[in-house]
């Protein structure tokens, strides 16, 4: 699904990744650890499509439909409700039966009583939840995941753990995490950054 | 077809967040009935209708870069403008749909402007409406595309004006001409051309202005 | 599916002029075109002395549009093909482009004081257009300098110089729509409306400008490459 070859990438004089090998296969679990300012969020975003490698190779084997990037900011419109956002989604990654996903997985993420908020009254924890509604939204094969448990709530982890349970296997995902215990069960392929 | 859906739903998703927030469009109304106000005692005595005329285009120029300076604001405050490139839609979407939004808030603005401005100084012929209309077009999509530019720099609401000002020398041209000229048509003819050559180059080079 | 591949695309390779050929070159033909300007042509009928200026200023104007020209089509290189090399190639030409710029506005001031007696001239179509184009690309490095190096800034420049050649018929056309022409026509329908010396001095002028220009931008170009070839070395 990814293949990466001596991936690096360059931002003018600053090198943020180098010599990067990746290998994962289609229903693989890849897990990225590193320190911070060590380039997995940089990895991430190039596999995603939103950067483009300076030097080496990256194969991606399925186009912009049928990603899903989960970044560091959960990526709605703060004065727009849960489901306006969703709606607006769902339009442009062309979702069928619209309506009825985005009912159904803002029920499964805790959203529904919420869904005519504004996104600007939410904890942090609901508006990364509604970032992961947003992320599965158009039903992607290769879901990618940049420290999702970070900005979780107790009831979000759990929620995502399922959720992780349910898809591992049938889906591709790559996910940079600051604790690779907790996501370690589902890993079959491992890259240390430095 | 896809496209126009696509550019639907986002030109929906901006104009649903400028009823929302009420900021822009009352600003911009603000804005140009205070700088007609300013006009007024900056004409020397006895100034010709034509003085007047070329400082509505004034008006409406400076007008305009007050919503272009906010018209991606909300997309790189909360970074989302990641989350509509990601999406399968063609890129030029975001710029037409964001273009849209904001010809319909400066449309608005001047619906109200050009009546404060028939009652302050002269009435506005035709060929003056038909003028701005065909400018407003032109400021809207260049300056759409420069704002998404802006907006992503260190200097953000400085840069714009700059960006924006020299391409924009064409427009007050043309809608001047339009207004004041005996035969406005060639003026008119000049800013349907000024539209189409650089809508075409804004809707073709997005794609490199969102990705990298 | 996704393929990208950071690759060096092989430069087309035109002959490779060294530097020190050109800046000879550069030498003969400005001191050659020095020469003609004044010391052979005749003195203009209207104009007298004065007018031998227009052989810089015309010239220089058509250098810098060289120039703008240059930096576009490098630009659309970067972008539709992503050749490595063309940024730095389309922002060095830029700056040619800037400097040459500021020249015309400077000789064309210094042609307006001498035959008409002003500074400056809102009626001549070729020193306002200057103007114009003299704004347009001083933003561009104020562009490009607000952005962090990086692929957002070098397409945005390219973007950026895109715009400026098409900037340049389009304001044209805008100035001559808002004024009359004044400006002596030198070329007009029917071929240039002078002959011989005249003919053959601007030819050698135009020529020098064209090769000082792009000397200049070699040098410029291989001062800069070096800053980034050490820059890099500093970093493996």
């Amino acid at each position: 699904m990814i293949v990466a070859r001596k991936l690096g990438k360059r931002f003018g004089d600053k090198r943020v990744l180098r010599n990067v090998d990746l290998d994962v296969p289609r229903g693989g679990f890849a897990v990225v650890t590193g320190a911070n300012g060590s380039g997995k969020t940089t990895l991430l975003r190039m596999c995603a499509g939103l950067a483009r490698p300076s030097e080496g190779e990256l194969e991606v084997a399925v186009g912009r439909a049928a990603i899903g990037y989960l970044a560091h900011e959960p990526l709605v419109y703060r004065e727009l409700t849960a489901l306006e956002n969703l709606d607006l989604y769902g339009r442009l990654y062309r979702v069928p039966e619209r309506r009825e996903r985005t009912g159904m997985l803002l029920e499964r993420f805790g959203l529904w009583q919420a869904r005519h908020d504004r996104v600007a009254s939410y904890s942090r924890g609901m508006t990364q939840r509604l970032a992961l509604c947003r992320v599965l939204l158009h039903d992607p094969s290769l879901l990618i995941l940049d420290e999702p448990y970070a900005a979780l709530d107790e009831q979000g982890a759990a929620l995502l753990d399922d959720q992780l349970a349910e898809l591992r296997g049938v889906r591709t995902f790559l996910v940079s995490t600051h604790d690779p215990a907790r996501v370690e069960r589902f890993a079959t392929t491992r890259l240390a950054l430095a | 077809m896809t496209y126009v859906a696509d550019v639907g739903a986002l030109a929906r998703k901006d104009l649903l967040l400028e009823l929302r927030a009420r900021d822009t469009l009352p600003a911009m109304l603000l804005f140009v009935v205070s700088v007609f106000v300013v006009f007024h005692f900056t004409l020397p005595a006895h100034s010709s209708d034509l003085a007047a005329s070329g400082l509505l285009w004034v008006a409406i120029l400076f007008t305009a870069l007050l919503g272009l300076g906010r018209a991606f604001v909300a997309e790189r405050e909360q970074r989302v403008l990641d989350g509509l490139v990601l999406a399968p839609c063609d890129r030029s979407a975001i710029w037409l749909a964001k273009g849209i939004a904001t010809l319909a808030f400066l449309v608005a603005a001047e619906i109200v402007a050009l009546p404060v401005f028939a009652l302050f100084f002269h009435g506005v012929s035709a060929a003056t409406v038909g003028g701005i209309a065909l400018a407003d077009v032109g400021i809207c999509g260049v300056g759409t595309f420069l704002g998404a530019m802006a907006v992503a720099t260190r200097a953000r609401d400085l840069l714009l004006p700059l960006l924006f000002l020299p391409l924009a020398i064409p427009i007050v041209v043309g809608g001047v001409g339009a207004s004041t000229a005996a035969s406005p048509g060639r003026y008119l003819g000049f800013l349907v051309l000024y539209d189409a050559l650089f809508c075409v180059l804004c809707w073709a080079s997005f794609e490199y202005v969102v990705t990298e | 599916m996704t393929h990208a591949r950071a690759q060096f695309v092989p430069v087309s390779r035109l002959p490779r002029i060294s530097l020190p050929a050109l800046a000879g070159s550069s030498l003969v033909l400005v001191t050659l075109a020095l020469t003609l300007i004044f010391f052979v042509v005749p003195n203009d009928a209207n104009q007298g002395f004065s007018q031998r200026i227009f052989y810089f200023h015309v010239s220089i104007a058509i250098t810098a549009y060289a120039c703008f020209a240059w930096g576009a089509w490098k630009a659309l290189r970067h972008l539709w093909k992503h050749d490595p090399r063309a940024d730095l190639e389309s922002y060095v030409a830029v700056h040619q482009g800037l400097i040459f710029g500021t020249l015309v506005l400077a000789t064309g001031s210094i042609w307006a004081k001498i035959s008409w007696g002003h500074w400056w001239l809102w009626s001549e179509d070729q020193l306002v257009l200057f103007l114009v184009l003299f704004l347009f690309y001083a933003a561009y490095f104020m562009l490009r300098f607000s952005v962090d190096p990086g692929p957002q800034q070098a397409n945005f420049s390219a973007v950026y110089a895109l715009f400026g050649v098409v900037l340049i018929p389009v304001s044209f056309a805008a100035i001559r729509l808002a004024k009359n022409l004044i400006h002596p026509v030198v070329f007009t329908l029917h071929g240039p409306n002078f002959g011989g010396w005249i003919l053959v001095t601007y030819c050698v002028a135009q020529a020098a400008m064209l090769v000082f220009a792009y000397t200049l931008y070699r040098v410029e170009l291989a001062g800069k490459r070096l800053d980034a070839r050490l820059r890099e070395l500093r970093l493996a």
